[in-house]
């Protein structure tokens, strides 16, 4: 109780707040008692943090209370930030989670990337234009009137079937009975599928294997009016080629055999596709399918897509596919005899010599 | 509308706890300090406490009477503003240099380094009048900081009489200021 009433006294004095008679009977006191004295000077420090603390929250307080209040009158642009401001303001303030977000986001979508490619065959990117050509129904109707008026002025033997063609490519003999190579993507979505030369005679054929994820494609000339050919000048490289190698394709981008040079710029493909290999060559709708020749007249690779946004860049499926191909088909009890030309005979010609000696044996494919 | 009120008699209100002048320096500087902040990888809420700290930094100024002010306040709040986020954004760990707008700047590391002391000593007193709990807590508050008198506080605190609550706020002072001369001294003996 006493210690109560001293405190209370000492703080008394220290604000100021004893009558004269008080104060002077005190100080008498805080003289004579040292433990008072102490006391005093002991809580004058006190009291006076205590007012400063006091002061500083205080003015903390009315700092608060300003804030709040110029920013509803709109004296000062603060909180309700609109419009550009907050959108600018949630960027910066979650940019650092939105960052570690789209970290996490890459990391998942790469690791389910890998993982799918690493589970599944590998499908044609579709980034990657395939060379279809689709020709347009007004073409076709045309083609078709015009295949009627020569069947009727010419009167030939075999009567010509007129077919509405939605794709057409290109395509090569490896066999002289008439077994071809083209495109998986040029045959696949055809009920029919005919073949014409480069003298305009048209055959009927069919699909005998497709491997869709490698974009090969065996089809057969199944036609009477079709001669077997004596023998094929040129032969199917096993290996793979260099780069910088000269080659040259021949295709049908339109009615007219066509004949295209470049070279190998990449023994991958699009994306690093091993399954099949870059070129540099001019090639358009209606090349899918065409062979690809180095300079002694092997078949390196089937000219297969481009990449639309790359100016040259085509790319080809290497000519071991072709064997592989090949081999699977030799499966079947038919096929089993199939053999394919094992030396080209162009060896040493040049290109516009070649070419001649090839030239019958390309074929347009096209298929409805 | 820009007040026609000179420099000095918003000081002399700032150190009267005058609202009005407290409004005017708020309004007037609060935008520049935002934008610097906002612009350097802050949110509107780091803005509002670096100024804020400018603030107290100028009212503890004026306050001390020794404060002569020989700049205009608004470069005065800016130096300091700037030097107080761009501490803050060296504790963050954020290197990127700040980028500003091309006004003049006072050297003020003195007041800064000064107002981090004053800071952590309140906060430290701020924590302990929290740690002693209610009613503690509540009666040393409006007694010490609210001013009011022990009539009132027994009135408003339900004791019967004011020898009652003074007999409370006697044990409560006792243990805030066992914990404060614990600091006090632990302060002054590192200092």
């Amino acid at each position: 109780m006493d210690d109560i009433k001293i405190l209370d006294t000492v703080e008394r004095y220290i604000l100021g707040d004893m009558t004269p008679d008080e104060r002077l009977y005190f100080e008498q006191l805080r003289k004579t008692n040292p433990e008072v004295d102490q006391l005093v000077v002991e809580h004058t420090i006190f009291l006076h943090q205590m007012n400063r603390f006091s002061d500083w929250k205080n003015f903390k307080q009315t700092l608060h209370d300003t804030h709040t209040d110029l920013s509803e009158q709109g004296k000062i642009k603060a909180n309700e930030l609109t419009g550009k401001a907050r959108v600018v303001y949630l960027w910066r303030k979650s940019k650092r989670v939105v960052a570690i977000a789209a970290v996490i986001a890459g990391v998942t979508a790469i690791g389910i990337t890998i993982l799918v490619n690493s589970l599944t065959p590998q499908q044609k990117d579709p980034k990657v234009q395939e060379l279809v050509h689709k020709v347009n129904v007004l073409q076709q109707n045309q083609q078709v009137f015009n295949e009627k008026i020569n069947s009727v002025v010419k009167k030939t033997e075999a009567p010509i079937i007129p077919t509405p063609v939605r794709y057409n490519g290109t395509g090569f003999l490896i066999d002289p009975t008439g077994l071809m190579i083209t495109n998986a993507h040029v045959v696949k979505n055809s009920r029919n599928i005919y073949v014409q030369n480069n003298k305009g005679d048209q055959f009927k054929a069919f699909v005998v294997r497709l491997d869709v994820p490698r974009d090969v494609a065996i089809i057969k000339i199944d036609d009477d009016n079709f001669k077997p050919v004596s023998s094929l000048p040129y032969s199917i490289r096993k290996t793979a080629s260099d780069i910088a190698e000269p080659i040259y394709t021949l295709g049908y981008p339109r009615d007219e055999i066509v004949y295209g040079e470049g070279y190998l710029s990449a023994k991958t493909g699009y994306n690093g596709d091993t399954l099949s290999c870059q070129i540099s060559i001019n090639a358009n709708p209606g090349n899918s399918g065409g062979p690809i020749f180095n300079h002694d007249g092997e078949i390196i690779g089937i000219l297969s897509a481009k990449e639309p946004d790359l100016e040259g860049a085509v790319f080809a499926v290497q000519s071991k596919y072709i064997y592989q191909a090949l081999d699977e088909l030799r499966q079947s009890p038919l096929y089993k005899n199939v053999k394919m030309p094992s030396k080209s005979s162009l060896v040493g010609l040049d290109n516009k010599q070649q070419v001649k000696k090839i030239e019958d044996f390309v074929f347009m494919v096209k298929g409805d | 509308m820009r007040v026609d009120i000179n420099e000095k008699e918003l000081l002399q209100g700032l150190a009267r706890n005058d609202r009005k002048a407290i409004e005017i320096i708020y309004r007037e500087n609060y935008n520049m300090i935002q934008s610097l902040v906002l612009s350097n990888s802050g949110s509107a809420e780091d803005a509002k406490d670096v100024f804020q700290e400018a603030m107290i930094v100028l009212y503890e100024k004026v306050r001390s009477g020794r404060f002569e002010l020989n700049c205009l306040i608004k470069t005065y709040v800016y130096s300091v503003g700037r030097r107080l986020w761009l501490k803050r954004l060296q504790q963050m760990s954020h290197y990127a240099p700040i980028l500003e707008n091309l006004l003049d700047v006072v050297p003020v590391e003195e007041e800064i380094e000064e107002i981090e002391k004053i800071n952590d000593e309140f906060q430290a007193m701020d924590k302990a009048i929290g740690s002693l709990g209610e009613p503690c807590k509540s009666l040393l508050e409006a007694y010490y900081l609210q001013k009011k008198n022990m009539q009132d506080i027994a009135v408003s605190f339900g004791y019967t009489n004011a020898d009652n609550a003074k007999n409370q706020k006697y044990k409560c002072l006792m243990r805030l200021k066992k914990i404060f001369f614990a600091h006090y001294k632990n302060g002054n003996g590192n200092g």
